[in-house]
């Protein structure tokens, strides 16, 4: 295909998405476009695989069979989250099996807020209600983006995913309206994980490369500073509900604006974790890569299993 | 060791509740066609999203392509007496 041709599909392409049609995985796209989309479902669908770890820490020794359940559920939600996000990436033409190599080998990137450690029950809360919760503010546009596997992914995700920050909020109540010490338990999950939560909405608009381009294309529709606000905005009130304090002492409500002002972001930290200095980078790696490697086997003998029952199958046939 | 054989890709379809159709749901990898529906039913329908599934390995599915679009669909299109409203009646007639 010459330069020409290939710019005037590109305009066309382009119309297309303006228009508000989908794309669908046989249909033509800019190498881009493709790439693109690779990149930000795979690291979407390890974010889900990945965020497992810190909560499956904790199904164990959940303080109720109320809770255990819960949790439990949730946990399986998210491996849910993850297979709708892979399945959604292969019909890009990328395996499952590169995927994973991507992410084992580091060269996939997963949301760095999992690399923070779960101490206490109290972070099962905290988890639920501010990571669900931040992560329902990054979804629920792309349940309108325009590629049509990943826009469906993301509509079963969001109707999923309202439950986990609800779980989570309500975890949160019981312990704000506890003892002395488990209100304390409350808050202090609550100040370890105020600002990574804001971070996981992204870096600001004014250090972020991508968004243009994405915004084209509806991986996003609003700015990672807007979805800030809106998140702070929606979570605030929340706190004051239960009795809790935002780890901020700049945070003020602004009549002007009609929404909270914030104090200054650790960008140096954010960037820390996202290059592998996170408290908990290796570790998370490790029980991945381990759970991969140590299922291999029993990867191999259903493969086994299912050609000897197969080849049993056509020799009576004969 | 011989190649490492990875399971193979499974589609999935759904009836929600009797009186509809299957609909695509999703894809996952499964060994075989009973993990494929064992899966199915863990992945895509942990709130009675359904009552049947049809599993079909991805590779026995033949789709067309997009770049035929125009051949295989476009014909359809200046059909008009295929639809009701192609033809003149008048008012008096009820019930048509
Ligand atoms: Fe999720
Ligand atoms: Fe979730």
């Amino acid at each position: 295909m010459s330069d020409e041709q290939i710019r005037s599909l590109e305009e066309q392409f382009e119309a297309r998405i303006a228009r508000d049609e989908k794309i669908e995985p046989k249909d033509w796209m800019p190498e881009k476009y493709r790439k693109t989309h690779i990149r930000q479902m795979s690291q979407h669908a390890h974010s889900e695989i990945v965020g497992m770890l810190p909560e499956g820490n904790w199904i164990t020794r959940a303080p109720s069979l109320r809770r255990k359940v819960a949790l439990l559920a949730k946990v399986q939600d998210e491996a849910g989250h993850g297979l709708y996000l892979y399945s959604a990436c292969e019909t890009l033409g990328i395996s499952r099996d590169e995927l994973y190599e991507q992410l084992h080998s580091g060269k996939a990137k997963y949301s760095s807020i999992f690399n923070y450690p779960t101490v206490t029950w109290a972070d099962m809360g905290a988890i639920g209600w501010l990571v669900d919760g931040a992560a329902i503010i990054n979804q629920v546009p792309l349940c309108s983006t325009s590629y049509g596997p990943y826009a469906r992914a993301m509509v079963r995700v969001c109707k999923e995913e309202s439950f986990h920050q609800r779980q989570g909020f309500e975890i949160m109540m019981k312990l704000a309206q506890g003892t002395p010490e488990q209100k304390e338990m409350a808050q202090d999950a609550l100040n370890r994980w105020w600002w990574p939560s804001l971070m996981m909405l992204g870096p600001t608009d004014a250090a972020s490369t991508h968004t243009e381009q994405s915004m084209k294309w509806k991986l996003k529709r609003k700015t990672n500073d807007e979805l800030r606000q809106q998140f702070i905005d929606q979570t605030v009130p929340q706190a004051d509900l239960i009795g809790l304090r935002i780890p901020d002492p700049d945070l003020k409500w602004n009549e002007e604006t009609g929404h909270y002002d914030f104090g200054e972001i650790d960008w140096e930290e954010f960037w820390q974790v996202v290059k592998g200095h996170g408290p908990c980078n290796r570790e998370r790696m490790n029980a991945r890569v381990g759970a991969w490697e140590g299922g291999q086997w029993v990867r191999d003998a259903a493969m086994a299993h299912a050609e000897k029952k197969e080849n049993k199958k056509v020799k009576q046939a004969i | 060791m011989a190649a490492k054989k990875n399971w193979p890709l499974w589609e999935i379809f759904v009836r929600s509740k009797n009186g509809l159709e299957h609909r695509h749901f999703g894809s996952l990898h499964a060994a075989d066609a009973e993990m494929a529906l064992e899966n199915a039913r863990d992945v895509y329908t942990r709130r009675n999203e359904g009552v049947s599934i049809w599993v079909v390995e991805s590779k026995n599915i033949t789709a067309s392509n997009p770049d035929n679009n125009g051949e295989l669909f476009e014909p359809a299109q200046d059909k008009i007496y295929r639809h009701p409203t192609f033809y003149d009646l008048p008012d008096e007639v009820k019930h048509m």
